[in-house]
């Protein structure tokens, strides 16, 4: 089974890497918008699929990556991938400033904190125009350059497809790894896994940073794709397409969220243009209807419903820290 | 000879309600320590003030002479306490080797060449529980008193100085419970065991010593025979002293 | 100190009027929260339709009769879509929180893109109605009338819902179900007749906070996720489920948006922040209900 998935992932990549002798430039370019939200995707599901964390904010470490590649490549330098290495960095950055407190809480109360996260990042990149250049975000962002060539659309295309797969690798690993099964763990059952001597708080904290570093490199793919990145990039509506692309493509297989993903691309940019640029609607019912007819419920999000008598949230939390 | 576990005048307040309160409790090694009492009687608050899962508003708890009444629940599990809870607390969506993998991963550095061992760990536990070759099966699959045995694989993958067992014999066939009796039975005294349990038959079949808790404070410690004697145990038990037969096998007739 | 007062008084008058325009917004978030553990993400796009609704019928000159118009039908809009989701929840109750707060936001995407669709994307603005959009001085400040008023509608609207809870058969059940929901059910009360009531007013003056916020924030996309996240953090500060901490906690948070951004500017984002992170980890239980109840 294994092999055949290998097999199956290499052929996907092969498939991918020849598309631009197929597609025209149009079309090149859309799939490339793909990859980087597959990416955003696959780097969220590590925290909702695997570790159980429903995060609603994530789009700020996408957007923190975006703005440090773009700031970058405008005040420093576009070079091969200088750039990403930033974005990673930034992002990193951002999730292990924010992520010790996010992990101190479960459930609904962590679906809010992140969002409340998102959106306060959102706000900082709107007011703070020195850096951020505001509402008007950064512009003329210049091509990445690979050596002295600046890239084109296929060349662009390429830069990202390789990246998304150092990416996704590094979360195919991660989520095969013992540190993945213990997050899945911590997703069935976290008071087990502490009464198993497991300092589960840490391990959400790391996957909380590995999952912002990889988002942060899917901002720094965005910003040598779009070449400019605006305060949206970041906002609740990116953030919540995110969690719908890992909700449809089905949470905890990482490939599933990079499926889903495609579908959201698809539905906002080529489909959405039909309807008047209204894809998030569209998007917005296929996402109730998937709510309601996932066999598993929001796979793989199992709550305190799961292993334990129900209990809500807040009383959970209560229990669990009588002190 | 130093206690494998102590609690030192243990109480836990929750606003007015004293649900603990100056509990002394000493557990030498190797004993098979029940611990009983009616409803209400603190037994749970105080099995999680030992496991840490709580945290004591008074007195000491100590783990082989060593205080660990600061330590959190994490910290403890790894200084060798290990717990099975009266719901079978397992990781659902993961087939049973799978679980007691996670339980034995805990205690082997994350190298690859130690893959090999885990795995044969995870067979040795296995089997040791009675779930020999049923590795394969999904942990939600399996039957109550399977995912009983499951559990008590996943608390001895530490190798634990003290199992600490919160109502073993709950919702179990009588045939589940005789093997369950057999697999404690079987455990090695480099385990001290302490157990809360309703079933008072599987008390006296298992425990070397006993201790009745009521409305939270300790009534008596003693082998089964005294406490089965004991007339205050009565009281606590049934609301008045009585002369009728408090526990099945001594007389023919059941108490009313 | 007085100068300083002098100084900041409109901010502070600001920050009140804010404060109760959160409090009617969020008081339905925080009953529906802490009585069914439902996360009602689209509470915010309720709000930005009440603003809508605003601008569609009173416009940019409105009469009185205009405005009293936008006010009744947003509650009436409000309270269909408050039952509309208390339905849609429903058949979800035995599959856990998560998937009903996701339902919720899916009602929120589709909600906010509707509005959109009729609305456009543009900034829309709303004045106060007539006799309201003066300006008063005080403390040698002029001061817009329409803002005191809001602040004397708030107080008003505060006390009702106060002694709805407080005081009637209604409002009991509901500080029951939020105290203890499993013994409610015993006693035979139906859960989910409370539960429609509390999610259809909530939602209710969630869209008439939208309408009279109108005159301050007007309407335009993204309104409903700053709002929401607002709503939020006042619910969470103040317990969810209690009156009494919504109120506390939307004048404080009102405090910060307003006199904090003009003291910290961008830094007044941080504090709210700060004051939500601190709360959600030392005392998630809100600030004002009771510790380990039941």
């Amino acid at each position: 089974m294994r092999a055949r998935l290998g097999y199956a992932g290499g052929a996907a990549v092969l498939v991918l890497a020849a598309a631009p002798y197929f597609l025209a430039p149009y079309a090149t370019t859309t799939l490339t918008r793909m990859l980087v939200f597959a990416l955003l995707a696959a780097s969220l599901d590590l925290l909702v699929g695997f570790a159980g964390l429903p995060a609603l904010g994530h789009a700020a470490y996408v957007g923190v990556g975006a703005y440090a590649a773009a700031w970058f490549a405008k005040n420093v330098g576009s070079a091969g991938p200088v750039p990403l290495v930033i974005a990673l960095g930034a992002g990193a950055v951002a999730a292990a400033a924010t992520g010790w407190v996010a992990v101190r809480t479960h459930g609904v109360f962590f679906l809010m904190l992140t969002l409340a996260i998102g959106e306060i990042v959102a706000q900082a990149a709107e007011t703070w125009e020195p850096v951020t250049g505001g509402s008007n975000g950064l512009y003329g962002v210049p091509a990445t350059r690979i050596g002295d060539t600046p890239l084109a659309v296929a060349g662009v295309y390429w830069y990202v497809l390789a990246a998304f797969v150092v990416g996704f690798l590094v979360l195919w690993l991660v989520s095969r790894s013992p540190f993945g099964a213990a997050l899945r763990g911590i997703r069935d059952n976290e008071p087990r896994m502490r009464a198993l001597g497991y300092a589960t708080r840490r391990y959400k904290y790391l996957a909380f940073v590995l999952s912002g570093a990889i988002a942060g490199l899917a901002g720094g793919l965005l910003a040598a794709q779009q070449r400019l990145v605006t305060p949206s990039d970041l906002g609740f509506t990116t953030a919540a397409l995110a969690l719908l692309a890992v909700i449809i493509g089905g949470s905890g297989s990482l490939w599933g969220p990079c499926l889903g993903a495609a579908v959201v691309i698809v539905v906002r940019d080529v489909v959405g243009p039909d309807i008047d640029g209204h894809g998030p609607l569209l998007l917005g019912l296929v996402f109730i209807l998937v709510v309601y007819l996932l066999p598993r419920g929001a796979a793989g999000l199992q709550w305190p419903t799961r292993n334990r008598p129900t209990a809500p949230p807040a009383r959970a939390l209560e229990e669990a820290r009588r002190s | 000879m130093t206690a494998a576990l102590s609690c030192q005048s243990v109480s836990r307040t929750f606003g007015a309600l004293r649900a603990v309160d100056g509990v002394d409790l000493e557990i030498r090694p190797g004993a098979r320590h029940a611990l009983i009492g009616p409803n209400g009687a603190g037994k749970t608050t105080l099995f999680r003030l030992i496991t840490g899962l709580l945290r004591v508003s008074g007195g000491q708890v100590s783990l082989g002479g060593r205080d660990i009444t600061r330590l959190s629940e994490v910290r403890r599990a790894r200084l060798g306490i290990g717990q099975t809870l009266q719901h079978a607390s397992l990781f659902g969506s993961m087939t049973a080797a799978e679980n007691v993998a996670l339980a034995v991963r805990r205690h082997v550095p994350p190298v690859p060449v130690r893959e090999r061992a885990v795995w044969a760990r995870v067979d040795e536990l296995l089997t040791g529980v009675g779930l020999a070759g049923r590795g394969r099966v999904a942990a939600a699959a399996l039957s109550h008193g399977e995912r009983k045995q499951l559990e008590l694989a996943l608390a001895l993958a530490g190798r634990p100085r003290v199992l600490l067992m919160d109502e073993p014999a709950a919702g179990m066939s009588a045939a589940d419970r005789a093997r369950l009796a057999g697999l404690v039975r079987a455990l090695p005294e480099s385990v001290t065991i302490l157990f809360v349990e309703h079933d008072l038959d599987l008390v006296f079949d298992l425990a070397t010593e006993v201790t009745v808790l009521s409305l939270g404070r300790v009534l008596l410690t003693g082998t089964p025979a005294e406490v089965r004697s004991s007339p205050e145990v009565r009281t606590a038990y049934l609301g008045t002293a009585r002369d009728e037969p408090l526990f099945l096998g001594e007389a023919d007739v059941p108490a009313s | 100190m007085l100068t300083w007062l002098d100084a900041n008084l409109v901010s502070i008058l600001n920050g009140v009027a804010i404060g109760f325009l959160l409090f009617i917004l969020a008081i339905g978030l925080s009953l529906i929260f802490g009585m069914m553990d439902v996360l009602n993400l689209a509470h915010g796009a309720l709000f930005l339709l009440g603003a809508y609704l605003a601008w569609m019928l009173a416009g940019a000159d409105p009469g009185w009769g205009a405005f009293a118009l936008a006010l009744v039908v947003a509650g009436l809009v409000g309270l269909a879509c408050g039952g509309a989701l208390a339905v849609m929840v429903e058949p979800l109750r035995r599959r856990g929180h998560l998937d009903q707060a996701l339902l919720t936001l899916g009602v929120a995407l589709v909600v906010s893109e509707l509005l959109a669709v009729f609305f456009g994307r543009d900034v829309r603005a709303v004045n106060p109605p007539p006799g309201l959009d003066r300006t008063v001085t005080v403390l040698g400040e002029a001061y817009p009338v329409y803002r005191l008023a809001l602040i004397g509608a708030g107080a008003v609207l505060a006390v009702v819902v106060h002694l709805v809870v407080e005081r009637t058969t209604v409002g009991s059940l509901v500080r029951a179900t939020v105290a203890d929901r499993d013994m409610v059910s015993a006693i035979g009360v139906d859960n989910r007749k409370v539960r429609l009531a509390v999610l259809g007013l909530g939602s209710l003056m969630a869209a008439v906070a939208g309408v009279l916020g109108a005159p301050i924030y007007g309407a335009r996309p993204g309104l409903d996720a700053t709002v929401l996240i607002l709503a939020l953090v006042v619910v969470v500060i103040g317990g969810l489920g209690s009156v009494r901490g919504a109120l506390v906690a939307a004048l404080l948070i009102g405090q910060i948006e307003s006199l904090g951004r003009a003291l910290l500017a961008d830094a007044a984002s941080f504090v709210l922040f700060g004051a939500l992170a601190i709360v959600l980890i030392a005392r998630p239980q809100g600030l004002f209900t009771r510790s380990g109840a039941s």
